[in-house]
């Protein structure tokens, strides 16, 4: 189980640091249309807490009213952000 | 914890005097806060767009994705120290707190670095709305951070002499939860402020 935790958290480490990567080359090249990568550098940050919160925080085993709380934290930060970002009329 | 098992049960402890449960009320708490003054942000950016933009333009964005991997990185460690913990194996505990601390500090220069190039510049809080924001939530996540820092050299000394007793794991446990809230906060932190507002090198 302790082993098993170590490898999870040693792959989620891995996802996180190619996670932040993508960010990184999503904000140098021109690849994709601005809001929609904007948008999306907020979703990879929101499965980026998940996957903290789950297999570093180990939420993921906790009990599931607790893991709600948290679940519900990270839904309702990301759903404000990209309706505020969608709502502001973009400009200069 | 209670279930005195190898498992993983963050959480599931309804022990009295358990820090655990103490240290993921005050997390929970401490969220709800930083999502407060994230929604905030969000609607003050709204009302001044072209502020926010240009001052978030001229944030280093390599500093907050530097502090990203430090962090996370950190927060790694942390997790190796609360296995060892689960597992006894002492010098193991020891080594991974004082890799997470070691790594960690590179968090409080990196930040040093980047306050120092604003104070040089004469950019400080009051320069505009975007800046309030930005040392308010740096500062209040600098302060948490710190706290971390405190708690990590906290239980390396502490588990020097009391790695064995019966209520460690809870402690080192606690310890990692919070460090990991730092962590996750950052996420958040780094692309509402470094990112939002970039200009985009062949936006029209």
């Amino acid at each position: 189980m302790n082993e098993l935790f170590r490898q999870t958290a040693s792959k989620v480490w891995l996802l996180l640091m190619a996670a932040t990567f993508v960010t990184t080359w999503m904000l140098t090249k021109d690849a994709f249309p601005l809001r929609i990568a904007t948008i999306a550098i907020v979703l990879i940050a929101a499965i980026k807490v998940r996957l903290v919160l789950l297999h570093f925080m180990e939420l993921r085993h906790a009990p599931l009213p607790l893991r709600l709380v948290f679940e519900a934290w990270v839904i309702a930060v990301t759903g404000a952000l990209i309706a505020l970002y969608w709502l502001t009329p973009a400009a200069g | 914890m209670a279930t005195g098992s190898d498992a993983p049960s963050i959480g599931a402890s309804r022990e009295q005097g358990n820090p655990v449960s103490g240290i993921l009320t005050f997390i929970i708490a401490d969220l709800i806060v930083f999502a407060m003054l994230f929604t905030g942000f969000m609607v003050d950016r709204s009302h001044e767009l072209a502020v926010f933009n240009r001052s978030a333009n001229a944030l280093d964005f390599h500093l907050g994705l530097a502090n990203l991997l430090i962090l996370v990185t950190s927060g790694l460690c942390v997790v190796f120290a609360v296995s060892a913990a689960r597992e006894g194996r002492m010098t193991a505990i020891r080594n991974w707190i004082l890799v997470a601390f070691v790594i960690g500090a590179g968090f409080g220069v990196s930040k040093f670095v980047e306050w120092g190039d604003k104070f040089a510049h004469d950019i400080g809080m009051h320069t505009n709305a975007f800046y309030m924001y930005y040392f308010a939530l740096t500062g209040a996540h600098f302060l948490h951070f710190l706290g971390g820092m405190g708690a990590l050299a906290f239980i390396w000394f502490y588990s020097l002499r009391h790695a064995g007793a019966p209520d460690f794991r809870g402690k080192i446990e606690a310890v990692g939860l919070y460090w990991h809230m730092v962590d996750l906060l950052w996420v958040l932190i780094f692309p509402l402020l470094y990112v939002l507002g970039h200009q985009w090198p062949a936006c029209p």
